[in-house]
C-alpha cells in the first residue's frame, strides 16, 4: 500500500457545521432589502443615495483600520455592510449628504475597531452613531420627510402622539405599509416583519428577543398609554416609529446582546420597557435607540446573572461568586 | 412512536449509508499483530509471556492484580518477537508485543465455554468479565467488571445498553445489534444477573430501525424473565454520550463529577454485551471486534471483524485507499482521534477507521466570536463554551472552574457548529487540563 503521508492532524471534532458568519450576515442584509426598496419608493433615490453612503463609508473605513493597524482585512464578513446599512435607514432622508458619512466613520472607528472589532464592540456601532449624531445635529436628525414629498419636513407619528408636534396621525394601514414619515427605513412594519420573519425562519435570529421588546411595548403602552390605566394604544406603538427595525435587526445583533435565551429574553423585555419609559414619559417622542443601548451595556451583567444550571448540578448553588 | 431525545446537539452528516448494509466480515488474519499492552481505563497490565515464547489465540499475554485494569490476550497464535514501545492510535508510544502469526490461528486449550446463566451466579459473571479482558467497546475502554461492581450502600436498576451510535459513518453497533442479535440478548441477561438489576433498555437511535425491529422480534420470544426494552432515539448526536442517554432513557441526571451508579444506573456499549456473550457462550476472550472502515478516501468501505493489534494499514490496504487521503482517524469524526500514520493498531475500543480525502478536511481560519450563542444552545450538558474558551485563553482558571468547565464531556457540538469556526471544545480540553493541574498541585502542596 501506499504510505499515507501528509496526514491533517488535528483535534477533533474533525466536522464542521456549515454554519458561516458571513452568510449570516448576509441574511441580516438580505432581510432588510425589503426596508431598502419601501424607503426608496417612498422617498426617491437620495434614500438610496443615503444608504449607499452610509454604507460604502463603513466598509472603506473598517478596511482602512484592518489594514492600517496590521490585522487580517475581513471586509467582505458583511458586518459592516450591516452597519452601515442599519445606519443609512435610521436617516431622514434630508439630512446632508456629508452625515451618513460621518455616521458610518463614527460607528466603526469608534464603535466598533476602536474596541478591538468585530466581537469585541459593548454598543450596536449603527445605534451608537445614531445617537451621537442626534446629539451633534438634532435639527438634520429630527427633520423628517413624509412619503412623495421633497424637501418637506414632517412631524412622525409617535411626535404628534407624544405631543412634542402638531399634525395628524396616519391611520394603521398607513404605517403598517410605511406611508408616514420618519426615518428612511423605519416606516413600514410590514416590510421589517417580512425580513424579521426571514432571519427567524433561517435561524439567524431567535424569537426572544422580537418577541420580549414588541411584547413589553404592547403590554406597556397598553396600560400606561392612554388616559388612565389599561386605555393605551399598542398597536399604533408597536407600528409607529423605530420598534419594528430596533427589535429584529439591532437589539438581535450578536455582540451586543446576551448568549442565551433566557438572557435574550430579558434583553428584549428591559429594552421594550425603556424604549416605553421614553416615549411616554421621557423628552424624546422614541425610545428605541436607547432602550437598545442601554441594555448593550448591561449585556455582561446579564450573561453573568443568568448562566444555565449545568447537567448533573443543582444550579444556583452550584455557582459561587 | 415518540423518538426520546435530549435538550442541546447538533446534526452532522451521518454517512452511515456507506456501510450500514454490508455485513460484518473477518478479515483475513494479519502476518502480525502490535498488543498495545495497556488497552484499559486504570492500571497497565503487566506481559506475561516474553520474547521468543510460542503463544496461542486466547492466550492470557498481560494481567495485574489491581482491581482497576483488564487483562490482554493473544489475538493470533504464533511468536512474541518484540516487546518494545509503539505509537498507539491515542496518540502515545507505549509498551507492546509484537506477535508474529505461525499461521495456524490455534486456539488456547484452556478455554472452555462457560455454562448457562441459570448456572452462574453473579460473582461468577463479573470475574469472568474479567478474565476476559472486557472493556467498553465503545472507545472508552472503561473495565467491565469494575462497573458492576457496586460499591456498599448503592445498587443498580436499571442497565442502560448504548446502541444509539450517534456518530457519523460508524456502522458496526448497527450490524452487531442485526447480526449478533442474540449475543447482545443473552450479553444483556449476563450483565443484569451481575449488576442484580432486573431491568434494562436498550437505547437506539432511529437510523437503525431494522436493528430495533430485529431485536423486538428477538426479545419477544424472551422468557427468562428479565424485563428488557429497546427503546428509539431521535437522531441527534452525542446522543450516545453516557449522561445524554441516561438522561433520555431515564430522566435522571448523573450528578456533577459523579458516575451514573449514584442515580442507580449502568451504562454499556451494545457492543461490549454482544463480546461478553460471545466469550460465556465460547470461552474464547476479547481478542477481535466489529470495526467500520469508511470515508471519502476508502474504495471498498465496510464493517470488519478484526483482530486485536492488526494495523490499521493493513485494514486500509484491505479496503484500498482512492484519491488523495488526507486524514486518518480513528473513532467517528465528532470525537475520534487524527492519527499521523496508518501503523497503529485497532485496539479494544476502536469502533472505526475514517480515511478522508481533502474535501471532507475542513478549512479555513478561526474568526472572532461574534457571540451568537450557538454553542451555547448545542452543549448537552448547558456551558457556555465562548466564555469556558475565552477564560482558558485568559488563564483565568477558577473562572473557568466556576463555569463549571470540568462538566465538560468534549462532545464538540461547539466546535462543530462555531460559525466563525473557532476552536471552541479544542480549547477547552486545554482549559480542563490546566484546571486540574492546578487543582492537583494545591491538593500536594
Amino acid at each position: 500500500m501506499k504510505k499515507l503521508t501528509n496526514l491533517v492532524v488535528t483535534s477533533s471534532p474533525h466536522l464542521r457545521s456549515g454554519a458561516d458568519v458571513e452568510k449570516m450576515m448576509w441574511h441580516v442584509n438580505l432581510a432588510l432589502l425589503p426596508a431598502v426598496l419601501l424607503g426608496v419608493y417612498y422617498f426617491g433615490l437620495r434614500a438610496l443615495a443615503i444608504i449607499l453612503l452610509a454604507i460604502t463609508a463603513a466598509v472603506a473605513t473598517e478596511g482602512i483600520i484592518q489594514k492600517v493597524t496590521g490585522g487580517d482585512v475581513f471586509i467582505s464578513d458583511g458586518s459592516a455592510v450591516v452597519t452601515g446599512l442599519l445606519l443609512g435607514l435610521n436617516l431622514p432622508v434630508n439630512v446632508p449628504l456629508w452625515l451618513p458619512v460621518v455616521g458610518s466613520v463614527f460607528a466603526i472607528a469608534v464603535v466598533k475597531e476602536a474596541f478591538g472589532g468585530l466581537g469585541n464592540n459593548f454598543m450596536n456601532p449603527a445605534l451608537a452613531a445614531r445617537a451621537v449624531l442626534l446629539a451633534a445635529w438634532p435639527v438634520h436628525m429630527t427633520a423628517y420627510a413624509l412619503p412623495f414629498i421633497d424637501g418637506i419636513t414632517h412631524a412622525t407619528p409617535l411626535a404628534v402622539l407624544d405631543g412634542t408636534a402638531q399634525g395628524t396621525l396616519p391611520g394603521y394601514l398607513d404605517l403598517f405599509i410605511g406611508n408616514v414619515g420618519g426615518v428612511i427605513g423605519e416606516t413600514s412594519a410590514l416590510a421589517l416583519l417580512a425580513g424579521g420573519l426571514y432571519l427567524l425562519i433561517k435561524d439567524v435570529i431567535d424569537w426572544q428577543i422580537p418577541l420580549g421588546f414588541l411584547g413589553s411595548v404592547f403590554l406597556l403602552t397598553y396600560i400606561f398609554g392612554g388616559e388612565g390605566l389599561f386605555n393605551g394604544d399598542p398597536l399604533y406603538h408597536l407600528l409607529a416609529g423605530g420598534l419594528m427595525l430596533g427589535a429584529f435587526y439591532m437589539a438581535t445583533d450578536y455582540v451586543t446582546s446576551p448568549v442565551t435565551r433566557r438572557g435574550r429574553l430579558i434583553m428584549g423585555i428591559g429594552a421594550g420597557t425603556i424604549t416605553v419609559l421614553i416615549r411616554l414619559w421621557g423628552g424624546y417622542p422614541e425610545g428605541v435607540t436607547f432602550g437598545i443601548l442601554l441594555m448593550n451595556i448591561v449585556t455582561p451583567l446579564i450573561d453573568r446573572y443568568t448562566i444555565p444550571r449545568v447537567y448533573g448540578t443543582e444550579g444556583k448553588k452550584g455557582l459561587r461568586r | 412512536m415518540k423518538k426520546l431525545t435530549f435538550q442541546g446537539g447538533v446534526h452532522p452528516v451521518y454517512h452511515k449509508e456507506i456501510t450500514q448494509d454490508l455485513s460484518i466480515t473477518p478479515l483475513p488474519i494479519p502476518k502480525q499483530v502490535t498488543m498495545i499492552l495497556h488497552q484499559n481505563i486504570g492500571a497497565p497490565p503487566e506481559p506475561l509471556v516474553a520474547v521468543g515464547d510460542h503463544v496461542k489465540r486466547g492466550q492470557k499475554i498481560a494481567d495485574t492484580k489491581a482491581f482497576v485494569s483488564a487483562p490482554l490476550h493473544a489475538s493470533i497464535s504464533g511468536k512474541v518477537i518484540a516487546l518494545e514501545n509503539r505509537l498507539s492510535p491515542i496518540g502515545k508510544e507505549v509498551p507492546a508485543l509484537i506477535i508474529e502469526s505461525d499461521g495456524k490461528d490455534t486456539p488456547y486449550e484452556g478455554l472452555k465455554p462457560y455454562p448457562d446463566l441459570g448456572d452462574m451466579d453473579a460473582a461468577a459473571i463479573r470475574k469472568a468479565m474479567r478474565e476476559g479482558g472486557l472493556v467498553g467497546m465503545g472507545g472508552a475502554m472503561f473495565p467491565s467488571h469494575v462497573k458492576v461492581a457496586v460499591p456498599e450502600g448503592k445498587s443498580i436498576e436499571t442497565v442502560i445498553i448504548n446502541g444509539s451510535e450517534c456518530e457519523g459513518y460508524l456502522t458496526c453497533d448497527h450490524r452487531l445489534m442485526l447480526e449478533w442479535t442474540d449475543d447482545v440478548i443473552y450479553g444483556i441477561r449476563a450483565l443484569l444477573k451481575a449488576a442484580g438489576a432486573q431491568r434494562a433498555y436498550i437505547g437506539v437511535e432511529a437510523n437503525k430501525p431494522d436493528a430495533i425491529e430485529k431485536l423486538r422480534e428477538k426479545l419477544a420470544l424472551l422468557d427468562s424473565g428479565e424485563e428488557i426494552e429497546v427503546k428509539t432515539l431521535a437522531i441527534k448526536y452525542p446522543q450516545g454520550a453516557e449522561k445524554q442517554l441516561l438522561k433520555t432513557l431515564t430522566g435522571r441526571e448523573v450528578p456533577s463529577g459523579g458516575l451514573p451508579i449514584d442515580v442507580g444506573c449502568l451504562v454499556q456499549n451494545v457492543g461490549t454485551v454482544a463480546t461478553l456473550a460471545r466469550y460465556l457462550r465460547t470461552g474464547m476472550p476479547l481478542v477481535e471486534r466489529v470495526v467500520t472502515v469508511s470515508g471519502s478516501a476508502v474504495k471498498n468501505p465496510g464493517n470488519f471483524l478484526v483482530r486485536i493489534g492488526t494495523s490499521f494499514s493493513y485494514l486500509l490496504e484491505h479496503c484500498g485507499i482512492m484519491g488523495e487521503p488526507k486524514k486518518l482517524i480513528s473513532g467517528g469524526p465528532l470525537m475520534g482521534v487524527a492519527q499521523i500514520t496508518a501503523e497503529v493498531p485497532v485496539l479494544k475500543g476502536t469502533s472505526g477507521i475514517l480515511l478522508f480525502d481533502a474535501s471532507d478536511v475542513p478549512a479555513g481560519n478561526a474568526r472572532p466570536c461574534v457571540r451568537c450563542g450557538k454553542c451555547v444552545d448545542v452543549c448537552p450538558v448547558y456551558l457556555l463554551p465562548l466564555y469556558l474558551m475565552d477564560y482558558t485563553l485568559k488563564g483565568m482558571l477558577n473562572r473557568a472552574k466556576e463555569y463549571h468547565i470540568l462538566d465538560c464531556i468534549e462532545c464538540g457540538s461547539c466546535s462543530y457548529i462555531c460559525p466563525s469556526r473557532r476552536p471552541l471544545v479544542q480549547t477547552i480540553r486545554l482549559g480542563k487540563a490546566d484546571v486540574l493541574a492546578r487543582q492537583r498541585k494545591n491538593n500536594n502542596g
